[in-house]
């Protein structure tokens, strides 16, 4: 490993040499142990002992939605070994860069590592060509790095990430959708992955309309978060013991925003008000929106 | 057999820092103010894409004068130094002063043992929490630093824009007084001199300007450009 400097503290050649943009591309030649790929993997099982000890922490379900002025990206905060809840405040929709985010779902200490690496990605592009990448660049980014992974999904280890963004040229929020083999499909109007998907999936088609501002999207974010929580062991409903809400973000024209847990405290209380009695929520099929 | 004349080595050191001086004179010069929210960067740049300001990391940009070609060079080394830096440990490990180091290494090594040392000097700056903490370090041809305070003026005319920074530079200015100050200064320069009728006014397209935001969470490198840009330089009331 020759990280940084060489003895005499200058800047190695490799450094100075005329080269691609791509940070993934450099360092595979520069010091390709810091990548993830570089990592053979050992045959065999994890060690176990005790509940969910031989299983790697997974991340679970993460909605998509695009509205008028963008999209709204949202993940639930659970990650489970098994049968057992490995951490109960995981983030998993991380900003990727000023106009997109990633969620993750899958093998969640190789998609953070994954996404980490994206990030640093598109940002060293960004500084190199002194431009933004554009959203069909990115989103064919992230593919090659999931096939890059591909040996550890056919061994178990698959991450599955879930890519929306502003697409500053075409001007609206746009989905990108990905399967193991890195394949990706643009997805039109909402997306999920993850283990509660399907739940959540059937209920942003029912509560889905074309035009929704911000406010009602985030909304509806959260109210398939919660069909997938009341559904999917594996997905965490929002814990309002420890006061631990979704992560939410939206992606518009000006930029990337976290919904901050102050403004999310009264619509996860909505929900659940909603819900007290009436454990399916109203779809707004007798005329109230929900 | 023909002998090879001799040179004292103090006159081949001479010649090629006259060399470097001399190329770096010719250029347009850049100036680095800091202020209350921030280090402001500027310079007569009339092009969009060739830039001689630039980001580094979060908190760390760098600008340059002199030759293109070598400056986008060490630029791009410290893009990769500082991405590297900041993957494989945190990105806030990622300082100037390893940067400064780094680049001066290299410049004094390239003066040394290369026949054409490098015609460029740079400056390597990072924003603290507060102006105290705030770092710029200047870097010349042969690989010296100095940790400058305040502000810095490199490039054509350097000797005339640092009297006119030296005589209007104060504490705690803010954004738009120490951009203002900065494009009157870069408007001081020696052709201005020999007119004498004060400084020469700069039109807003012609300058390229950047500013590490105080106030900015993660990346504090903005571009200012257009109406903002305009924005600022108008004089208040």
């Amino acid at each position: 490993m020759n990280h940084s400097s060489d003895q005499s503290g200058r800047l190695p050649a490799a450094f100075l040499r005329p080269g691609s943009s791509s940070f993934t591309e450099f360092v595979r030649e520069y010091s390709p142990d810091v990548l993830p790929a570089a990592r053979p993997l050992p045959a065999g099982a994890l060690p176990g002992g005790g509940p969910g000890a031989g299983e790697a922490p997974h991340a679970t379900t993460i909605v998509a939605i695009v509205f008028a002025g963008g999209v709204v990206m949202a993940g639930d905060r659970r990650a489970t070994a098994g049968p057992v809840i490995a951490q109960r405040d995981i983030t998993k929709v991380f900003q990727t860069d000023e106009h997109s985010c990633a969620g993750i779902a899958g093998v969640a200490g190789l998609a953070v590592e994954m996404i980490r690496l994206f990030q640093v990605e598109l940002e060293h592009f960004e500084k190199l060509e002194g431009t933004l990448m554009s959203f069909e660049g990115k989103a064919n980014r992230l593919s090659t790095m999931i096939r890059g992974n591909l040996g550890l999904a056919m061994q178990g280890l698959a991450v599955v990430p879930l890519f929306a963004g502003y697409d500053l040229h075409a001007g609206r929020g746009r989905i990108v959708g990905y399967d193991v083999t890195g394949g990706r499909s643009e997805e039109r109007d909402h997306h999920t992955v993850g283990s509660g998907s399907i739940f959540a999936r059937g209920a942003l088609k029912k509560l889905y309309r074309p035009g929704m501002d911000e406010a009602q999207t985030v909304r509806v974010a959260l109210e398939a978060l919660w069909d997938a929580a009341d559904d999917d062991s594996a997905t965490g409903g929002p814990d309002l013991l420890r006061r631990i809400w979704p992560v939410v973000g939206v992606v518009t024209a000006a930029g990337f925003r976290k919904v901050p847990d102050a403004e999310l405290e009264p619509v996860v209380e909505a929900v659940v008000a909603g819900r007290r009695g009436n454990p399916g929520g109203n779809p707004g099929i007798t005329g109230q929106e929900a | 057999m023909s002998v090879p004349f001799y040179v004292s080595p103090e006159q081949l050191m001479k010649d090629k820092a006259d060399y470097a001086r001399k190329g770096i004179a010719r250029g347009r010069a850049v100036v680095v103010v800091a202020c209350a929210d921030g280090i402001v960067f500027a310079s007569e740049n009339p092009s969009r894409a060739l830039h001689k300001i630039s980001e580094i990391y979060d908190r760390v940009a760098f600008a340059a004068v002199g030759k293109y070609n070598e400056f986008e060079n060490l630029r791009v080394a410290g893009v990769r130094y500082a991405d590297v830096r900041g993957y494989s440990y945190d990105r806030s490990d990622v300082t100037a002063r390893g940067l400064a180091n780094a680049y001066a290494q290299t410049l004094g090594a390239i003066f040394t043992t290369e026949s054409k040392p490098y015609e460029v000097e740079i400056v390597v700056a990072e924003v603290g929490r507060d102006p105290e903490t705030d770092q710029v370090y200047r870097l010349t041809y042969d690989g010296s630093v100095a940790d400058e305070h305040g502000f810095v003026a490199m490039g054509g005319s350097a000797e005339q824009i640092t009297a006119k920074l030296r005589e209007r530079w104060e504490p705690g200015l803010s954004l738009a007084a120490a951009l203002q100050l900065a494009v009157e200064a870069l408007g001081s320069d020696a052709a201005a001199e020999a007119a004498g009728q004060g400084p020469r006014p700069i039109a807003a397209d012609q300058l390229e300007v950047a500013v590490l935001d105080r106030s900015r969470e993660r990346r504090t490198f903005r571009r200012l450009t257009g109406p903002v840009l305009a924005g600022l330089l108008a004089p208040v009331g």
